[in-house]
């Protein structure tokens, strides 16, 4: 299919471009990395001897612009740093959002038990109490049926982030793995008021209140 | 299986949270002998061992889902006719049309309260 489209587009070039083109293609084979693309233009302006036909100016030029768009394009894609997207923020979300199931799971156990102790008072009391007392876990216990919803909720999301990050793997694969290499994090020196709202820590990097004492302690 | 207060309960959830829900409020309806499942192939192994009058089984859970659970019970020529309550999030029409092509007695969508659990179940059993 891709050949049959490469002949027809031949058949309708310039025969000289036909031939620097082949000579390009032999240098550099079929297939060239988005990178190349500017280059090959280069090397394809490079080839032009004596007399240039308009048509050939007028390919030349959407070459050139096609090249410049790409080059453009991958700098903005630079931009957005997208190694870092898929290997800090996504991760580091991905964990922020399993804590976050972790930390109702053990809430609604907590509340779970107490509703339970409540009840077993249940038949020490008279029958009024008893009964008000079932009223009353029973609407605890409905209550939680939001664990179980909010777990699934952040399933949802934690799946969407791991397509956007297999997208963004495919994307770095693209535009070359040196993208990645181009995003160096900028390193800060003074920690701004901003920069203090980490907000909750994830249970392993989380500091404990005895290691707090001890911190402040040092003071 | 005679149906009864004193008939086994299997409830099957990937949630142990939502286990302990419904077994409190299966207690608070008078049901003690309850046996729970974390999925639908645990739960499909425990029924071709147990005798159990009632199925109540969440939709979402791997490696099988409660969906699959429930074609694996009604395709069991000793199971077949055992009540089954599907008890899930999945609430789109298509999701209720699919189980009860596949034979479900009720259905309950999550989140749910204790009166809808009693009355699901009094439809399914009848009065107990």
């Amino acid at each position: 299919m891709e050949e049959g489209m490469g002949i027809m587009a031949s058949a309708a070039l310039d025969p000289d471009l036909v031939q620097r083109l082949d000579a390009i293609r032999h240098e550099r084979g079929d297939t060239v990395h988005i990178d190349e693309v500017g280059e090959i233009v280069h090397a394809l302006l490079q080839t032009v001897n004596g007399d240039v036909s308009a048509g050939d100016l007028r390919l030349y030029r959407e070459l050139s612009s096609l090249a410049e768009y790409i080059t453009s394009a991958r700098k903005e894609i630079a931009a957005l740093r997208p190694d870092e997207i898929r290997s800090d923020f996504i991760p580091s979300a991905t964990d922020e959002l399993d804590a976050i199931v972790g930390a109702t799971e053990a809430a609604t156990n907590c509340i779970l038990d107490a509703a339970e102790r409540l009840e077993g008072i249940a038949p020490m009391v008279d029958e009024e109490v008893a009964e008000r007392l079932t009223e009353v876990t029973t609407a605890i216990y409905e209550s939680c049926n939001f664990q179980d919803l909010t777990g699934q909720r952040i399933t949802k999301v934690v799946r969407v982030l791991k397509v956007i990050e297999e997208r963004l793997t495919t994307l770095v694969k693209i535009f070359g793995e040196e993208m990645g290499e181009e995003t160096v994090k900028e390193e800060k020196q003074v920690l701004s008021d901003e920069d203090l709202l980490n907000g909750p820590q994830l249970p392993e990097n989380a500091t404990d209140q005895a290691e707090i004492d001890r911190l402040l302690a040092e003071f | 299986m005679a149906v009864g207060k004193n008939m086994n309960v299997l409830i099957v959830d990937d949630y142990k949270t939502m286990l302990r829900i419904v077994r409190n409020l299966l207690k608070q309806l008078g049901f003690n002998n309850v046996d729970e499942a974390t999925d639908g192939s645990m739960a499909l192994q425990m029924l071709r061992v147990g005798a159990y009058g009632l199925i109540i089984s969440d939709w979402n859970m791997e490696p099988m889902t409660g969906l699959q659970l429930l074609r694996e019970v009604r395709a069991d020529a000793k199971l077949k006719d055992t009540p089954f309550i599907m008890v899930t999030a999945e609430s789109k029409t298509e999701n209720v049309i699919a189980a009860k092509e596949a034979g479900v007695s009720n259905y309950i969508v999550k989140p749910f309260n204790a009166e809808t659990l009693k009355g699901k179940m009094v439809s399914v059993l009848g009065d107990f």
